[in-house]
């Protein structure tokens, strides 16, 4: 089981390599860092905040839309591709469980996906500190950033493959991963405002709207990296991330919780793979 | 048959509501080689699926080795080559065969010898992105010989091969053969199995119309022989009047026979030849085996 499960791994990362998937990812990331970083520097000395702190904070914004983007396009064509090639049938013919195919798969595009998040980053936050100063609390926020992207990612890398083993084609796969990136990163937030907006102070505000950020995955990620900030300029939902009913620490169990529940039911949903 | 290594019975099974395979009873011994024949949707690959467990029957049963399908001494025991396979491009063949190594846990320095063995030893380095059609055919046959497997699946294992390499292939087919592996493989090119397996099963329509040796088949079919004699210079009524048979391009006559009288009927021939310069003896092949048992499906099957 072992010595199958580093096998499909093994290959399933090699190709994330030789398509360059890691590299490309890698360098889009550490661009847009950049960007914002060098970009936003001097909004930096006029909000008295060190500009580590501050990209660190803008950048947990876009890595909400970024890394799940990323995340999906690597993982929706896990299973549907495999079996429109044909390769699916000769993995199954092999002992090779299907749980095992799926585990070792996730593994290893969660994996890539990470090492993007982190090499991005970490350039893009190297290049940052080298110009304007690194400080504790700054250099702190991208840890937290990078840890959590990573988690981010793997969720992302989930939902994928549980999309590929449901719809067994590749052209429904892309198409229910872009409705789910839609639905999550963007329509999800649209409704939360337009809720919030309406209830004014009233009871969905206080009460239910702080589950329902928890609820969704790209939301739990930017409420836990935000709330650690207590002077940065955030508005809309992320204004209310100081103001849950629990610690942010609860955001990182969401992710947790989203990530089982996903492998959960992927694995489960693999049976139904016809090769 | 001490052992039987592969065994279906009276297997029905389809996808869906759609009924694809009926009442296939069908056994491989140790070291046989059988060809599955049958026209384009007749269900070969379907019981191919089948046989490797992606398919559950609805009646009857499938045996490798006294196993059901899909268990792991089953699975071991069997592997396959699919009629469509398209490995991912940005990998080696030595890295396709390295994967598929690792998961039958087969030696994973046994590779080189295998690419070697269908003539890829050159290219094991090379993406198989930059491989040519029969290229990865071989590499796909390649996979399938990964663990000496003791039951060989091909489908369609020669389709777009040239005539040398289809010969390199059947070799290789032998070779596991003489080393006691059994081989199901399905073809469309009738000639080329015609001398390279052991037996032959027809399917039409989902049915196993056919079972047997080719002799045992033609023997069964009793199909006749033809005969096309050609007459000397303008002797060509006569001999038509003598021998009966139906006229050809003026000088031809060509006469059917049943398996059992070919032979007097030569002899005779031969006893005339101040009326007959030559004489070509057509006995039934293996296409007219094939027509012959094809037919005799039954109408209702048809879907
Ligand atoms: N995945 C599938 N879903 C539904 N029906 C299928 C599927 N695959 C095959 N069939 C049907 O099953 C029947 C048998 O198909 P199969 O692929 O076994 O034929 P075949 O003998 O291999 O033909 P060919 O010589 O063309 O490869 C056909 O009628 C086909 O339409
Ligand atoms: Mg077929």
């Amino acid at each position: 089981m072992i010595r199958r499960l580093l096998t499909i791994a093994t290959q399933e990362f090699r190709l994330a390599r030789r398509n360059l998937w890691v590299v490309l990812a890698t360098v889009a990331l550490a661009l847009f860092a950049a960007a914002l970083g060098f970009l936003g520097a001097g909004q930096g000395a006029a909000l008295q905040a060190d500009v580590l702190s501050l990209t660190a904070a803008s950048l947990s914004t876009l890595s909400v839309y970024l890394i799940p983007l990323i995340a999906l396009l690597m993982s929706y064509d896990a299973f549907s591709g495999e079996v429109e090639r044909g390769t699916l049938a000769l993995t199954l013919a092999t002992p090779a469980r299907r749980w095992e195919l799926f585990a070792a798969k996730f593994a290893a595009q969660a994996l890539a996906v990470g090492l993007a998040v982190t090499f991005g980053f970490t350039i893009a936050g190297a290049a940052i500190g080298a110009a304007y100063g690194a400080s504790a609390p700054g250099l702190f926020a991208w840890v937290r950033l990078v840890g959590s992207g990573f988690a981010l990612g793997a969720v992302f890398v989930a939902v994928g493959m549980t999309l590929s083993a449901l719809s067994g084609r590749t052209a429904t796969a892309a198409a229910y991963a872009i409705g789910f990136w839609l639905l999550l990163v963007v329509l999800y937030d649209l409704a939360l405002l337009g809720g919030v907006i309406a209830a004014g102070d009233g009871l969905f505000t206080t009460r239910i709207f702080p589950w329902l950020v928890l609820a969704n995955p790209a939301d739990a990620f930017r409420l836990y990296n935000l709330a650690a900030f207590g002077s940065a300029p955030v508005s809309g939902v992320d204004g209310l991330a100081h103001t849950m009913p629990f610690p942010p620490e609860a955001a990182l169990a969401a992710l947790g919780l989203w990530l089982a529940a996903l492998l959960a039911l992927g694995a489960q949903l693999t049976r139904r793979i016809k090769p | 048959m001490s052992e039987t290594i592969l065994s279906v019975e009276a297997l029905s099974l389809g996808y869906g509501r759609l009924r694809v395979l009926e009442g296939v009873t069908l056994t491989v011994a140790p070291g046989e080689r059988v060809a599955l024949l049958g026209h384009n949707g007749a269900g070969k690959s379907t019981l191919f699926k089948a046989i490797l467990g992606f398919l559950p029957p609805v009646i009857g049963g499938i045996r490798v080795l006294g196993h059901a399908p899909g268990f792991d001494a089953a699975r071991i025991a069997v592997n396959y080559l699919p009629e469509t396979v398209a490995f991912p491009r940005a990998l080696t063949g030595a890295e396709v065969l390295r994967y598929f190594s690792g998961l039958r846990r087969a030696p994973r320095t046994a590779v080189p010898e295998l690419l070697a063995r269908v003539g890829l030893a050159e290219a094991a380095g090379r993406p198989v992105g930059s491989y040519s059609k029969g290229m990865r055919q071989r590499l796909g046959l390649a996979q399938a010989l990964i663990g000496a497997p003791r039951l060989l699946l091909l489908d369609e294992p020669t389709s777009g091969l040239d005539p040398i390499s289809r010969r390199d292939f059947y070799e290789v087919i032998a070779e596991a053969a003489g080393r006691g592996a059994s081989v199901l493989l399905s073809s469309h090119g009738l000639e080329e199995i015609e001398h390279r397996t052991d037996r032959v099963a027809i399917l039409s329509r989902g049915r196993l119309v056919a079972d047997g040796t080719l002799e045992g088949l033609a023997r069964r079919a009793a199909l006749p022989a033809r005969i096309r004699v050609t007459a000397r210079e303008g002797q060509a009524d006569r001999l038509q009047a003598k021998v009966g048979g139906t006229r050809f391009n003026g000088c031809h006559v060509d006469l059917t026979c049943p398996p059992e009288e070919t032979l007097p009927t030569v002899a005779r021939l031969a006893g005339l030849s101040s009326l007959v310069s030559d004489v070509d003896l057509h006995r039934p092949g293996l296409a007219d085996l094939y027509r012959h048992f094809s037919d005799l499906a039954p109408e209702e099957a048809r879907p």
